[in-house]
């Protein structure tokens, strides 16, 4: 359990890093989790709900799908839409961060090597899940 | 600066620093936080990007540029970075220069260069275990930190040019620098020095050897070169092998390269 609950922290402290990019919030390390499970759900799956986390551009929950100890999905259940900036986050980088989440764990890799990103491009890459603890 | 860590469970940090227009990630034991040589690190990466970006006026780099200076007058990193740039120029038969577009600007052989002796400093503090990635560029110390003795390699992804954040395949890296040359991020922005074009046949070229700082400007200039010339070159330098996928899709690699490519 205490994997599990790591593995929410650092995502929840991924999605935090990635909308209050230039004020990580130290707080999120403090996000707690509160198992659940809601009946719908395969067997052997079980999904965990974080606390809600403060962020610069307002509050953000995800929930993840566990099968054992790995992700099987994230969901986000409340996210900033009051500007153009949150709505192109909600389209943009969320689902490319839940699926490079998804895809790091799968591949157990450290970091990335690819084409020189941009400080801009950093936000949405894969290696700024990495470096926030996924 | 950002510091997310998990101390019980696995002793190491890591932290992601804006410098030299990038991010520089890395993933240290604690006792790099502990020690000052993290931010040694970092102070060393701002103190590069103050003396070798072009785009400050007042740089080195751009008082030497405007012939403001001379070489003798900047910092002494300056010629050294210079007499490598040579270096790698001839290795490369003037598939790499430190004036792309005719204007000087070596910044092709410094991110790996600051990157490489970053890691340096980790190691010189008594850190046998470390990576410092630096927008993309690699350096691994040692295997990876955990309870694994002896530690395993570092497992090092290389992005799949064609797919926003799936991988092309894994690299297991101990003591090696893993660098990719590419369009992916940037767009065409390697020019071919030998005829002033843009670079083209290639979409990612990886270049794994020791050092990031050769390694790096060796997949520049290899990335230059276009997919069949860059392929036997790379066959033919020592200690370092390579890994391209080409504009239209196909991949290739040097014939050491498979030892490197992670099977699980």
């Amino acid at each position: 359990m205490r994997r599990v609950i790591l593995a929410v922290t650092a995502t929840v402290a991924g999605l935090v890093a990635l909308l209050s990019f230039k004020t990580h919030s130290p707080s999120a390390e403090r996000t707690v989790a509160t198992p659940q499970q809601p009946p719908s759900l395969p067997s052997g799956e079980r999904a965990i709900t974080g606390n809600v986390a403060d962020t610069a551009y307002g509050p953000v929950q995800v929930q993840l799908v566990m099968k054992s100890t790995r992700i099987v999905t994230v969901n986000i259940l409340e996210q900033p839409s009051s500007t153009e900036h949150d709505l192109q986050l909600g389209q943009l980088a969320f689902p490319r961060l839940i699926g490079e989440t998804i895809a790091a764990q799968s591949a157990r890799i450290d970091t990335v090597s690819g084409a020189t990103y941009t400080s801009g491009g950093y936000i949405k890459s894969l290696q700024s899940a990495l470096d926030n603890g996924v | 600066m950002s510091v997310l860590s998990f101390p019980a469970f696995t002793a190491r940090l890591r932290h992601a620093e804006h410098v030299m227009g990038t991010v520089v990630s890395f993933d240290v034991p604690l006792s790099a936080r502990d020690d000052g040589s993290l931010d040694s690190a970092v102070r060393w990466l701002h103190w590069v990007d103050r003396i070798f970006s072009p785009y400050r006026p007042d740089s080195d780099v751009s008082l030497l540029a405007s012939a403001e200076v001379t070489v003798e007058a900047c910092a002494p990193e300056v010629a050294e970075v210079l007499a490598a740039c040579a270096f790698v120029r001839e290795l490369s038969g003037g598939y790499f220069t430190s004036s792309p577009g005719g204007q000087f600007d070596p910044s092709g052989y410094v991110k790996g260069w600051a990157i490489e002796r970053a890691a340096d400093i980790l190691t010189a503090a008594g850190s046998a275990s470390h990576l410092v990635n630096g927008g993309g560029d690699v350096q691994c110390v040692g295997g990876r930190g955990g309870p694994a003795l002896p530690a395993e390699p570092w497992r090092v992804g290389i992005a799949d040019p064609f797919g926003s954040g799936s991988l092309a395949l894994v690299v297991t890296a101990r003591d090696q620098a893993v660098a990719t040359s590419g369009t992916a991020e940037r767009g065409s922005h390697i020019v071919n020095p030998v005829d002033g074009c843009p670079a083209s046949g290639l979409a990612s070229l990886t270049v794994v050897g020791p050092s990031l700082a050769l390694a790096d400007a060796c997949a520049t200039a290899a990335f230059a070169m276009g997919p069949e010339l860059a392929r036997e070159w790379t066959e033919s330098l020592e200690h370092h092998e390579a890994f391209a996928i080409t504009a239209a899709g196909e991949s290739w690699q040097t014939t050491g390269f498979s030892r490197h490519i992670s099977t699980d």
